[in-house]
């Protein structure tokens, strides 16, 4: 830090004025950022406040956000929709998480063979895109292919296969298992990579107190990587909270059957462009998208300002 | 100690799990691939075996070359993916080096300011997105598509490449500035050079996300002349949906172009998530 300090005094007074290159360095970032992400946010923030009376767009207040609570067609949508999307994290929090972790802690073992194999392979369906994963699942889970009940025939579990996707009760279960599926490997990315971080010395003195294995994983590294498990958590709620691609391409813009699949971005997607006999309404489109950002918004702060916090005095 | 006597059990247990998991991650995968070569009647009858030449059929790849524009949708995703990561990497590397290199007024709250959409996706804004292009005239235009994945990149890629750019040497610069360089002689030759493995990171992170969007595409470039992969394969799967092989081969093609860059990055990637574990 001193050495830059000393760097920036030696040849400052040459172009003390004014550091244009910092502002040439910076614009093109900042310029594009702005103007593509940052203002249109604010604008569609903005958007949710104004709705259309008598044919002109005018300033209704929290008049939007009252419909889409309280209006008895759009609400029912809207807290179906947000029910759905709290099931979805959770079953993402409950299997996901828990999953990666597990695998990543197997994988960290020291001296495992073929862990590289095993680490890559299990990124692969990460990279794919949600088209590819969530039309070779409903392929695999369709009655007329069979691969699925014939899968389950051979450990003998065939009656307790169902066209999972196309009933109401199950639909919402089985698009999250598959998204699960899809993104298992950023858990185990995120948090191999924090077991790897934990110092020889600290695993040294637990096995010469004697706690090796399992002990050694809950007591030792366990509390240990609760910091990655904060951020993965915090991940996981951005991005759910923010799905659209997979429920689309698996269920269609109307998330059946029976709204029993729709979420947030589908809704949002529905609401704002209009589907089949529904028309497309911008006001009420950015209502429900700045529903979703003070979503994100708190559980990013609630991660930030009290989650982290917590969590750092078990960093190194 | 027990440790000893258990580890052999231990150990084939642990490999019996994550082969069990890494079947679960690939099957699907094996199973679209190897169903692509088949004809339909063997996709049905057989559908786990491997293509053998009594079954072995192109006609789904000869129904997706002939009814889809999948050449064009490739090129499609190639140019926007391509450039907006050069525009992702270029402008972020320039920001992060201001940000990382110089103390002036407002750094942290500039660094604050550009990580915010680290966390908030830009999705949200899409109803005032929509709205800019279509003023502007970008709707249906690549460019369009180019500048929102720009605008998504650029906070991670600052905020990665600004870490790395604070192991730079100040040494080095500090030759280079007594040399007489210019700031933005410093940058390019000397600091550029010098960070080009984050910069490989930041592209490979910066690549998944663009070429497996769906949404903006949808929304921004539903044409046919700017339609990507990821968008081309949406609509051709929703149109030949009871073409069983048309569809496992249009999932293949959609899958190769991924695999093959996975293979050649895979390193450079992992390397990037667990950054700083190379023990």
């Amino acid at each position: 830090m001193s050495d830059t300090e000393m760097a920036d005094i030696e040849t400052v007074p040459v172009k003390r004025p004014t550091r244009w290159h910092i502002a040439v360095f910076l614009a093109p970032a900042f310029l594009v950022y702005t103007a593509v992400m940052i203002l249109p946010l604010i604008e569609t923030l903005r958007l949710s406040l104004f709705n259309m009376v008598e044919g002109q767009l005018a300033f209704v207040g929290f008049r939007n956000f009252q419909t889409l609570f309280g209006d008895p067609r759009l609400s029912a949508d809207f807290w179906n929709a947000l029910r759905n999307n709290v099931i979805f994290f959770i079953i993402h929090m409950l299997v996901q998480n828990p999953v990666g972790i597990a695998i990543a802690a197997m994988l960290s073992l020291p001296g495992l063979r073929f862990a590289a194999f095993y680490r890559s392979a299990i990124f692969v369906p990460t990279l794919l895109s949600f088209v590819i994963v969530g039309f070779i699942w409903k392929l695999i889970l369709s009655p007329i292919w069979g691969i699925a009940p014939s899968l389950m025939d051979l450990v003998g579990l065939k009656w307790a296969f169902a066209p999972w996707l196309g009933k109401a009760e199950t639909a919402l279960i089985a698009v999250s298992l598959i998204s699960v599926w899809q993104y298992v490997g950023i858990p185990m990315m995120l948090i191999y990579a924090a077991l790897l971080n934990i110092p020889d010395e600290v695993l040294e003195a637990a096995e010469c107190d004697g706690i090796t294995g399992w002990s050694q994983f809950w007591k030792i590294k366990l509390p240990l990587i609760l910091p990655s498990i904060g951020i993965v958590s915090v991940l996981t709620f951005v991005g759910n909270f923010n799905a659209f691609d997979l429920i689309y391409t698996v269920q269609g813009a109307l998330a059946g059957p029976n709204g029993s699949t729709d979420i947030l971005g589908t809704l949002l997607y529905r609401t704002f462009f209009g589907f089949q006999n529904q028309m497309g309404d911008r006001s009420m489109g950015a209502t429900i998208a700045a529903v979703m950002f003070l979503i994100i918004l708190a559980g990013v702060a609630l991660y930030l300002f009290v989650i982290q916090r917590r969590m750092r005095r078990y960093q190194f | 100690m027990s440790k000893a006597r258990s580890a052999p059990v231990r150990a084939a247990f642990i490999h019996l799990a994550l082969i069990a998991y890494t079947l679960v991650a690939l099957f699907p995968v094996f199973l679209t691939l190897v169903n692509s070569f088949k004809s339909r009647s063997a996709i049905f009858s057989q559908p786990m075996a491997l293509p053998t030449p009594s079954t072995f059929s192109l006609i789904g790849y000869q129904t997706v070359l002939n009814q889809g524009n999948f050449i064009g949708y490739f090129q499609n995703s190639l140019i926007v993916t391509v450039v907006s990561i050069a525009l992702v990497l270029l402008f972020g590397a320039m920001a992060a080096f201001a940000l990382s290199e110089y103390r002036f007024r407002g750094n942290t709250l500039m660094g604050l300011y550009l990580a915010l959409g680290i966390m908030i996706p830009i999705r949200l804004g899409t109803v005032a997105i929509l709205q800019g292009m279509v003023a502007a005239g970008l709707v249906n235009t690549l460019t369009s598509l180019i500048l929102v994945y720009t605008a998504q990149g650029l906070p991670l890629a600052i905020f990665i490449l600004s870490e790395f750019m604070r192991t730079v040497s100040d040494d080095l610069k500090s030759a280079g500035r007594i040399d007489g360089l210019s700031e933005y002689a410093i940058f390019f030759r000397l600091v550029l050079p010098l960070v080009r493995p984050a910069m490989a990171t930041v592209a490979v992170f910066t690549m998944i996300p663009i070429w497996n969007d769906l949404w903006f595409p949808l929304i921004l470039a539903p044409g046919e002349a700017t339609k990507t992969v990821t968008l081309g394969a949406q609509m051709f799967i929703g149109q030949f949906v009871t073409n069983w092989n048309a569809v496992l081969s249009a999932l293949s093609l959609a899958i190769l172009p991924v695999m093959v860059l996975y293979v050649i990055f895979s390193r450079q990637l992992i390397r990037g998530i667990t950054s700083g574990a190379v023990k």
